[in-house]
């Protein structure tokens, strides 16, 4: 790669208006005895070739290659609270046992707090090889500092070439704040992952709203780093007879200090999540009014599912934030999903378009959710649903 | 308090496109505006000088033109801006954009530092977190609100996944803030006809304490994107058509053999 580096000490006054009027793009400033060269420059290198000499200069760069085989394994944080382990944590176990097959390296799992060394086995049973363990009282509550700190220590003393990590609120503090201090990359909400021969990590994720996709790859720093949300990849099946190492790590008490102290935690009331549902009847703006919402929360309930909803609906105030499905809001792999009256933007797509069987109804039948859906209905909901509703009670009251 | 709020211009649409057969992506030619979960950010910062007394200052990085941003939240009630510009931080990834503000924000004297969580065209939500390790001071994300600031320290309440937290951070520190937390001002006309532009600076990377450009723009970045592809569409799917009656018995047809009902 080449650049253009601009000697400051061969650069007066008449210099840089040389400069300013040699470069056919205006991209050449002079203020406050600074040289500057804006985005619009096009590397014609006129200002090389045809300036005051020395001003401005051609450098070609050699980057320093990395060495892969010094980055070994894949490794998973765990996410908990207070020891229980998060299902997404088995979820990332169970990808990294895929990733990991490519390049036959080890899969391990990080697992930071306090009161957490019984739990660790579990992993070992989800697809971990080996579990490292920083267990201290310190490490209780989540602060940020002494968990940066020990997971540094993790990977400076494992060096994994892979680190997945939950976007959970935690993950989406702790994820970013490692990369920075190894200086490497991150993407954040994965949607696909695949491992090359060379262990380079295919990072696919959405962008602009979810309207396209990004493949992305850390070519030449380590470890790798994902942080991936819960419900898109699947856990293996707990294996009873999966044996591996658990290994209790040295916790140096100076790395625990921090200026940060916790002053209340305050649980908060446990609501519905819509992600642990296997069957969702979800509504969209094709629902006219709030009180609609009756016959399908009827059909909801005969189904033995749970009501979802798009965006608008949120902000209209007829449903709850934690109902809403979509790139704002949860991420959902049902066994099935019933889409009602939704147009099916690719904010909500994103949110459930790996679920097993998707169904949806809308009269328009350009609607993109008929892009995304299994099965599609071409009609008016509210024939459809009523009579549907019909039909599910008959056949319930003849058994 | 000195608050600096970390604000970024970005598309006004995210409606783009990728063409099917040439590759090449679409976008609406409408104008750029200011990141929305920005406006929380500097409506947070104003709140705090309102009640603590002090400056903000917001910081932009983007080509020249992002100075429109900067003016927006001038226009909002910040004292001062800068916009961070530089041919060399072009191709800049989460790591080389986070390092470029880190260096701009160290040019000031801060005790604070605010920024929304994620921007509507990159949403990644890791900026924050990763400018707060380069600065070396301590990050909390998801703010619900802010219950103190006394003694060089500040008090807030931040929402991990099952609890909330409230936390004591020593200044300074870095925070980010999640839409809705409060009803951003609107600008205000006096403002802008007041505005004093000489309070709007820009930064280029020879005014940094770090002059390696290895360290900026694409050569400092980690990832690279290898191609960009539109969402894939379901190939396996079948539309039914017809009467409301016709489409209800398929419907429950296909529950039925779902094992549904």
């Amino acid at each position: 790669m080449a650049y253009l580096k601009i000697n400051k000490n061969s650069i007066d006054k008449s210099a840089a208006e040389e400069l300013i009027s040699i470069c056919p793009f205006s991209a050449i400033s002079y203020e406050n005895e600074n040289l500057c060269i804006s985005q619009a420059c096009k590397m014609c290198k006129l200002c090389v070739n045809k300036g005051p000499a020395g001003a401005i200069e051609l450098v070609e760069t050699q980057q320093a290659v990395l060495d892969k085989n010094m980055w070994k394994g894949i490794a998973v944080y765990v996410e908990h609270t207070y020891s229980k382990i998060h299902p997404i944590t088995y979820e990332l176990l169970g990808k990294a046992r895929e990733l990991a097959s490519v390049t036959n390296q080890p899969v391990y799992a990080l697992f930071i707090g306090s009161g957490i060394y019984q739990n660790a086995e579990m992993l070992l049973k989800y697809g971990a090889d080996k579990v490292y363990v920083y267990e201290d009282e310190g490490l209780k509550d989540f602060i940020i500092e002494p968990y940066t700190n020990m997971f540094e220590d993790f990977i400076n003393k494992v060096k994994p070439s892979v680190v997945l990590v939950g976007a959970t609120n935690i993950g989406r503090s702790l994820a970013p704040r490692m990369a920075a201090r190894f200086r490497t990359g991150l993407t954040a909400d994965c949607t696909s992952l695949q491992m090359k021969e060379n262990t380079d990590l295919v990072q696919i994720r959405p962008a602009f709203g979810g309207n396209i996709m990004a493949q992305i790859i850390t070519p030449q720093k380590r470890p790798q780093f994902c942080t991936v949300r819960y419900k898109i990849f699947s856990a293996l099946k707990f294996n009873e007879n999966s044996s591996g190492e658990i290994v209790n790590m040295p916790v140096e008490h100076k790395k625990l200090l921090c200026d940060t102290e916790i002053i209340e935690i305050i649980k908060k009331a446990k609501e519905i999540d819509i992600s642990e549902a296997e069957i969702i009847v979800a509504v969209g703006r094709g629902i006219k009014s709030r009180k609609d919402l009756c016959m399908l929360n009827e059909l909801s309930e005969l189904l033995g599912g749970q009501i979802a909803c798009t965006r608008p609906l949120v902000e209209a105030g007829w449903l709850d934030p934690h109902k809403q499905i979509g790139l704002s809001g949860r991420t959902v792999k049902a066994k099935l999903v019933l889409a009602v009256g939704i147009s099916g933007s690719v904010q909500f797509a994103a949110g459930m378009r790996n679920s097993d069987c998707i169904l949806a109804i809308n009269s328009d039948k350009n609607a993109p959710i008929f892009d995304i859906a299994h099965y599609g209905f071409v009609g008016n909901l509210y024939e459809i649903i009523p009579m549907l509703i019909e039909n599910i009670k008959e056949a319930n009251y003849a058994i | 308090m000195e608050i600096v709020v970390c604000i970024k211009q970005v598309p006004g649409t995210t409606n783009v496109e990728i063409d099917p057969t040439t590759g090449v992506m679409k976008r609406d030619g409408i104008e750029a505006k200011l990141n929305p979960y920005d406006l929380f950010a500097i409506e947070l910062a104003l709140f705090l000088k309102e009640k603590y007394g002090g400056q903000v200052h917001v910081m932009t990085m983007g080509p020249l033109q992002a100075k429109k941003a900067v003016l927006e939240a001038l226009y909002m009630g910040a004292d001062s801006g800068s916009v961070i510009s530089d041919r060399r931080f072009a191709g800049s990834d989460v790591i080389a954009t986070s390092y470029t503000l880190s260096q701009g924000i160290e040019k000031i004297k801060y005790d604070l530092v605010i920024c929304g969580k994620q921007t509507t065209d990159g949403d990644t939500a890791q900026v924050g977190p990763e400018t707060a390790e380069f600065l070396g001071i301590s990050h909390a994300t998801n703010i619900v609100s802010i219950d103190e600031v006394k003694n060089n320290y500040i008090t807030f309440k931040m929402k991990l996944d099952n609890t909330i937290q409230i936390q004591r951070t020593k200044l300074p520190c870095l925070i980010t803030v999640d839409k809705d937390i409060n009803t951003p001002r609107l600008p205000s006309y006096i403002r802008k006809r007041n505005i004093c532009y000489e309070s709007i600076n820009s930064y280029c990377l020879d005014d940094f304490e770090d002059n390696d450009e290895d360290n900026y723009g694409l050569k400092g970045s980690a990832t690279q994107v290898e191609r960009i592809f539109p969402p894939e569409k379901n190939k396996d799917k079948k539309i039914f058509e017809g009467t409301s009656g016709t489409l209800t018995k398929e419907l429950y047809n296909l529950l039925k053999s779902n094992k549904i009902v």
